[in-house]
């Protein structure tokens, strides 16, 4: 039976999470928008981060929010709710593209030896980059249109950790991949961002990028 | 303790996640100021983790929130069997707007964060110093290097800091950001 909202002390105690979850598994299945509404941003931005299609990572949000639902009595309080959500969205996309075959051949390293080092690049000067700048959408397209560059090995861990600020454990967890590898890719993802957002950068990833050469796109 | 760039490039993800250990990280700071290059590399790095980390990079497309609540409201509406659990649906649904609008009214309790997507911490120690600026959305320790707009910082009391809508930084403050 469901639980009576006088029974709870204070407003506050009412919206946990905790108490949200106790909730819908006794029936009030219509308090679930309210407990997934916190990380609907992350679970589409996961999904994208694996199909890299708008259309495609919506139904995939979609469909997992469903799977959550459905199995929610499955989930263990011992966990994080939203590093659970996040797993189901990472495998329900997985399937969705194993499903279509709509997976491009990655332009980018996605094969690429994790033990040997990355060297960087490009050594122009860095100051601080205002967050003001991703006022523009330009900087923001030409920062996703990067990020979609990834390999995808690299782009989910870098998606998970630095969009969506899971932890390395919690990283690791929803893609079923060692710390150490969470901690090999995000390196590589990082400074193979950083290459490819520095200016005048003649190699093979830059030709993708419409940035002028010696200009940043900020 | 003497480290090379390329030990400066291996170990950089990790001095920007604070997970070295201090020999290593003043050898690298020490190294660090007197190389070009690798002051590059760190200042490019941490650029990226900020930008990208920013809520404004995890667009949603438009109407995605009503389309996805419209999904969800269907499903439930299908495993809806009798007209009695509909109105103890409803009724829990006035209940909730109404809760939802007292939370609200209780400022000090729920106050409205800086970010849509950050979490509230827990167990902050509410006197503990923190650094917050104006335009930023989080309250820092004063060593983190994540700090943005730093000619414009204040610090406050953590209590005060979360009363103005901030939350804790995702990177020196994680310990409190933990189920």
């Amino acid at each position: 039976m469901p639980q009576d909202l006088a029974s709870l002390d204070t407003p506050a105690e009412q919206f946990t999470e905790e108490a949200l979850i106790r909730r819908i598994r006794d029936g009030e299945h219509d308090l679930f928008y309210e407990l997934v509404r916190p990380y609907e941003r992350r679970v589409y931005a996961a999904a994208l981060a694996i199909l890299r299609n708008p259309a495609d990572a919506e139904d995939a949000a979609q469909e997992s929010m469903l799977k959550a639902l459905k199995h929610i009595r499955q989930f263990r309080a011992d966990a994080r709710f939203s590093t659970w959500l996040i797993q189901i969205t990472v495998n329900e996309a997985r399937m969705k593209r194993r499903r279509e075959q709509t997976r491009a051949m990655d332009p980018i390293a996605d094969h690429q030896d994790e033990e040997g080092n990355y060297v960087p690049r490009d050594f122009a000067d860095w100051r601080e980059v205002p967050l003001e700048t991703l006022e523009r959408k330009e900087v923001r397209q030409k920062l996703a249109e990067s990020m979609h560059a990834l390999g995808e090995k690299y782009r989910e861990v870098f998606v998970l950790r630095d969009m969506q600020h899971l932890s390395i454990e919690e990283t690791a967890k929803a893609l079923g991949i060692s710390h150490a590898s969470v901690k090999t890719r995000l390196l590589r993802a990082r400074l193979m961002l950083r290459d490819m957002l520095a200016p005048g950068l003649g190699g093979r990833w830059s030709s993708k990028l419409s940035f002028e050469k010696g200009t940043k796109p900020w | 303790m003497v480290v090379h760039c390329e030990e400066v490039w291996r170990e950089i993800s990790n001095y920007l996640e604070g997970d070295v250990d201090p020999a290593l990280r003043s050898a690298m700071d020490d190294h660090i100021h007197g190389c070009g290059r690798c002051r590059s590399v760190l200042e490019g790095t941490r650029n990226v983790i900020e930008l990208y980390g920013d809520e404004r990079m995890s667009e949603v497309p438009l109407g995605y929130s009503s389309r996805l609540r419209l999904r969800l409201e269907e499903n439930m509406q299908s495993s809806r069997r009798n007209f009695f659990g509909w109105i103890v649906a409803a009724a829990t649904a006035i209940l909730f707007a109404g809760s939802f609008e007292l939370a609200r009214s209780t400022g000090s309790a729920y106050p409205a964060l800086r970010s849509q997507m950050a979490k509230r911490g827990s167990g902050v120690p509410p006197e503990m110093l923190v650094v917050v600026s104006d335009r930023g959305k989080e309250f820092h320790q004063a060593s983190c290097p994540f700090i943005h707009d730093k000619v414009n910082l204040r610090t406050i009391p953590a209590q005060e800091a979360m009363k103005e809508g901030y939350t804790p930084c995702v990177r020196c403050m994680k310990e409190y950001l933990s189920a």
